[in-house]
């Protein structure tokens, strides 16, 4: 049973994490994501929730412990942002190695430094190669749903990968808006029990994680990691499909957007591609042929159904929301561009980073980049391909 | 999958291998003689030692074995001669002999 | 261009004065009355009486639209002293109207407000306040005011949703539902154009 209500992005994280009832969560505050720990400690002193919560002295330990708790056969939970991400690095990398399904609740916010607390995805996006699933949402709706679907997803016994799920700091974190909440009942069947088959825990069969690997098994280890993000992208449609079922809302690996008989297009993730459909909208009230796809999934990256809803596209935008300073453009646009590469025909592609630190991106930033697709796709000079957005100067 | 740590060595493929390098079974240290790692040798003179059993804890490889109390020996399948026993003996009960032969 | 049947607020106040919540208990009254809400805040430097602002996004359909709000409709200033030190007007639409927390009157306000043309709305939301609830919190008058001069609720279905809203949040302290009851009454028969 479906219902409405208006929740910000963290109210809605905190109360699914609070209908699935994970067994441990594991968290330190920090903005914006301070609100998922500090509303679940509620639910948790107030008797809702039968979850080990363990306040700990630093994000570094909070990973640390959901990696333990995950380890001994408990189903751990942890929210984040920025600095506290960056702080996680190195364990990051331990929990998807030692293939443990943590599910993380990212709240992007900029890098330091400069010392900012605004959003983009500098903070995810550093850690994007650790070996964890990464799905974005454009609004607090989507966050919800992405968290309800993470754990299905992660613990399937043939990904058993960590999970990030990521919304825009303060843009959604913590702006009320509409949402469709699922009844608690059809949240955990739709979640189940987490059953590993092999845990700490469990007296009849003992078990140790995390060995020291030679040279001679590190990379077989590591081909067995990206072989289940490979089958990641599978299971991701099957439990969006399932999610379909109770909820009625279509999730794929990427949304498509007025797409059908686009010419030109944008590639972006997050609250800013909602701002850009109403920059498509208006453009189609106009007869341009404009679309964009949004990103949800960019952990496994979906390179051939990108390519294939691009090939049609004259001229396509890609658009990060993080620099990478290779001084070539973001890392959205180096994937998206790399996968253009198998096609026969290929859309002219530039890149752009935008939306630093907070800085606002409005539609009429967006008309202004499907002006110069319009100018490119009509044959055009290409001009530099890797530009920043709304600076000034 | 339900592969056993003894089963799996340099020649096996990511396919043969348990996810993550987990191990299933206990003691699979008993698979691997590290005693042959060792190029000098400690030995125990068992009239002088008190039973103190400074060495114990201080032994990295817990290759002291202790029984009701007492230090019965030194156990040479996992011994890697590192000496600190001996460093550590107040009574001069344990010295390093050269080679790794017993 | 602007959508259809969207309205859009802007809330000019301090740390911790509460337009933040104001800006959410509109965004509360709306969806209440069946609305398409957004309620959000610009954090700056996130302290006691720094200038803040919020926004307001009150629509019959679901806004996609992520963006701070350069061209309101309504813009609420919940502290008269930023009229000093921010341009609260800026980008105001020609039709819209300006809503001020201050003892004065719209006329004496006007000066203030760099060259403003349109509607000029005051409300003296400090007194109101420390008359029905004893302390200066000036947002439950402001938000009466806000959704008088703009409309965009009714008034019987916006007092009862209230009501019902406040029961909820003041579940510990049921006295203080009366004080912002009357806030609220008050405010929307004194604000003043």
């Amino acid at each position: 049973m479906n219902y409405n209500d208006r929740l910000s992005g963290n109210e809605a994280i905190a109360f699914a994490m609070k209908q699935i009832d994970p067994d441990v969560m594991a968290a330190f505050p920090i903005t914006p994501s301070t609100e998922i720990p500090q509303y679940f400690a509620q639910y948790v002193a107030n008797g809702e929730v039968n979850t080990e919560y363990v306040p700990v002295e630093s994000e570094h330990s909070s990973m640390s412990a959901c990696i333990g708790a995950q380890a001994a056969g408990a189903r751990a939970v942890t929210a984040t942002s920025s600095a506290g991400l960056a702080l996680m690095y190195e364990m990051m990398y331990v929990a998807s190695s030692s293939r443990l399904p943590i599910t993380l609740a990212c709240v992007n916010r900029a890098l330091t430094g400069p010392i900012n607390i605004n959003n983009d995805h500098s903070d995810s996006m550093g850690i994007r190669d650790a070996g964890w699933i990464q799905i974005y949402a454009e609004n607090n709706q989507e966050a919800y749903d992405n968290f309800l679907q993470a754990m299905p997803i992660g613990e399937h016994p043939d990904v058993r990968l960590p999970v990030m799920i990521c919304q825009d700091g303060f843009i959604t974190s913590h702006a009320l808006e509409n949402i469709t909440l699922l009844d608690t009942e059809s949240v955990k069947a739709f979640v189940g029990e987490y059953n590993p088959e092999n845990y700490l825990l469990k007296k009849e069969n003992p078990l140790a994680i995390g060995p020291y690997d030679l040279g001679c098994h590190y990379m077989e280890h590591k081909i067995q990691q990206a072989e289940s993000m490979k089958f990641a992208k599978e299971r991701i449609l099957e439990v969006a499909a399932e999610f379909e079922k109770i909820s009625g809302r279509k999730y794929g690996l990427f949304e498509e957007y007025q797409m059908e008989d686009a010419e030109v297009a944008l590639v972006l993730i997050g609250s800013s591609a909602g701002t850009a459909k109403a920059a498509v909208e208006e453009l189609r009230e106009q007869g341009v042929k404009a679309g964009l796809i949004k990103i949800r999934v960019f952990r496994p990256f979906p390179a051939e159904e990108i390519a294939e809803a691009l090939k049609n596209v004259k001229a396509v935008a890609i658009m990060d929301k993080a620099e990478s300073f290779s001084a070539q453009g973001g890392p959205l646009f180096a994937e998206v561009r790399s996968a253009l590469y198998d096609l026969e025909s290929r859309p002219k592609a530039v890149g752009y980073v935008y939306g630093l630190g907070g800085r606002d991106i409005t539609p009429q930033h967006f008309q202004g980049v499907y002006g110069r697709l319009l100018d490119i796709a009509k044959g055009g000079d290409l001009g530099p391909v890797y530009t920043h957005l709304g600076q000034r100067g | 999958m339900k592969l056993s740590a003894r089963d799996i060595n340099e020649n096996s493929t990511w396919q043969e291998m348990t996810l993550g390098g987990e191990i299933y079974e206990p003691a699979t240290s008993k698979l691997v003689n590290t005693g042959a790692w060792r190029t000098n040798t400690p030995v125990l003179d068992v009239a002088k030692c008190r039973h103190c059993l400074m060495c114990v804890p201080y032994c990295p490889d817990s290759s002291l074995p202790v029984l009701y109390g007492r230090l019965v020996g030194v156990d040479y399948y996992h011994c890697k001669g590192c000496g600190i026993c001996a460093e550590v003996c107040s009574f001069g009960a344990i010295t390093m002999k050269e080679g790794g032969e017993v | 261009m602007k959508k259809q049947g969207l309205v859009e607020f802007r809330w000019h106040g301090r740390g911790g004065q509460g337009a933040k919540t104001a800006c959410l208990l509109l965004a509360d009254a709306a969806f209440a009355a069946g609305k398409y809400v957004q309620g959000f805040p610009e954090y700056g430097p996130e302290r006691m009486g720094a200038p803040i602002t919020a926004y307001n996004r009150i629509s019959d359909t679901r806004c996609s639209v992520h963006c701070n709000i350069e061209e309101p409709d309504y813009v609420v200033v919940v502290d008269e002293t930023l009229l000093e030190s921010v341009d609260v007007t800026r980008g105001l639409q020609a039709e819209g109207a300006v809503i001020i927390n201050t003892p004065k009157a719209p006329g004496e306000i006007r000066r203030k407000l760099r060259g403003w043309k349109g509607r000029v709305c005051t409300i003296d939301a400090r007194k109101i306040s420390e008359e029905t609830l004893g302390k200066n919190f000036p947002n439950s008058p402001m938000l009466s005011a806000a959704v008088k001069v703009s409309g965009v609720l009714e008034e019987a279905q916006f007092m009862s949703d209230m009501e019902e809203s406040f029961s909820h949040k003041f579940a510990n302290k049921p006295q203080v539902v009366a004080g912002n009851m009357d806030a609220l009454r008050r405010s929307w028969q004194e604000v003043q154009e």
